[in-house]
């Protein structure tokens, strides 16, 4: 039987087909759901920050950075057998939750998250085939490394596929 | 002055922060009951310490609608706090402050929501004061913004800030009650210099 494996904020697990992993309630926080569809070995990271060089004491939860939190589901995935080469990556979240009239680095914080993670991906060579990002709403994900498919759950609209 | 490490502050500033949080939360049921006129009673608010990973667990669930209320603050420290209530808790408000004239069943609309911007308004700003008092220091709260969605959602406003300076968010969770029981939260989030200056003016030792 399969079963959907849950990540909280600033966290990140590995999945394998058929089970599918979720995490909920993203805000201005980033899911990076990775996939490698020849084993169908997927994973999905929680990341709050866009850099961990940015901020001291940052080695106590690498999940929580951009930088690192991606780096470390890609050597977890790795070593349950996936190949970087084969990895291709999907995004959600980084939305502004508060609109703040000349609101000044507290609003853009979404923003950099998701412009921190597509700067890793690139400089992993993972591609992203979709994105839902930025906007003003709360998204639920769940990723299913068998098919692909990254199910966006946001409050008021129909679920939706990326 | 040397460089604050909050390693060095935490233990001692979360207990301040506790304190202050207990007084905060008292005045801010007080400016309340004086809003919706009728009396509120409260439970001794609850402060926790929380791993970014259980937060979720604590207020119901990720995906539990709620409303926030969020806030800038500034003058002699500068920051940001938030306050937060269940979107049932936040009707049952609504519905009091417009003396039924939005009914409790109905959704959001532009009214109830500057009510309910209004609520978080005198809420947090009652609960600012009791720190200023308390420390002596100027604190202004800039105009609120509000909305109503996931909580983990809202919730990772904070979180992110609080996730610059460790892996653990402080949130104080207050239930008061008149006609049913309403659960609320309170979040303050000072910036890193402000920790000094609370500290300091609270007559604790500043590294």
């Amino acid at each position: 039987m399969s079963e959907i494996i849950k990540v909280g904020m600033a966290d990140l697990k590995t999945c394998i087909s058929p089970n599918g992993i979720t995490t909920l309630g993203l805000g201005s926080c980033v899911g990076i759901a990775i996939r490698d569809p020849q084993t169908k070995i997927g994973g999905l990271a929680h990341i709050m920050l866009p850099d961990s060089t940015a901020i001291k004491n940052s080695q106590q939860n690498i999940a929580k950075f951009a930088d690192t939190g991606i780096e470390e589901l890609v050597r977890q995935m790795e070593r349950l057998g996936a190949m970087r080469s084969r990895m291709v990556a999907k995004i959600a979240g980084g939305a502004t939750m508060f609109n703040f009239q000349g609101s000044g680095t507290l609003g853009q914080v979404g923003e950099r998250n998701v412009e921190a993670t597509k700067v890793k991906l690139r400089e992993l060579r993972i591609p992203i085939l979709s994105e839902d990002t930025g906007a003003n709403f709360g998204r639920t994900v769940i990723f299913y490394p068998e098919t692909g498919d990254f199910i966006i759950r946001a409050v008021g609209k129909p679920e939706y596929i990326i | 002055m040397a460089e604050l490490s909050l390693e060095q502050v935490t233990e001692q500033y979360y207990d301040v922060l506790r304190e202050i949080g207990n007084i905060g939360a008292g005045n801010a049921m007080t400016a309340l009951s004086q809003l919706i006129q009728c009396k509120v009673d409260m439970k001794v608010p609850r402060v926790r310490l929380l791993e970014f990973r259980e937060v979720g667990d604590m207020i119901g669930g990720e995906e539990q609608i709620m409303v926030g209320v969020f806030l800038g603050v500034e003058g002699d420290i500068s920051g940001s706090m938030m306050f937060m209530v269940e979107e049932a808790s936040a009707r049952h408000l609504i519905q009091k402050i417009t003396m039924g004239m939005l009914p409790a069943g109905s959704e959001f609309e532009e009214m109830g929501l500057s009510a309910m911007k209004e609520v978080g308004n005198i809420i947090t700003g009652a609960y600012l004061n009791s720190l200023s008092t308390l420390t002596n220091l100027k604190i202004y709260p800039t105009p609120p913004a509000l909305t109503v969605d996931m909580a983990g959602a809202i919730l990772s406003v904070p979180a992110i800030q609080f996730g610059v300076l460790g892996d653990k968010i402080l949130m104080i969770e207050s239930q008061f009650y008149d006609e049913i029981e309403l659960d609320g939260y309170f979040i303050l989030i000072p910036d890193m210099e402000s920790y000094a200056k609370i500290l300091g003016a609270l007559g604790m030792p500043v590294f």
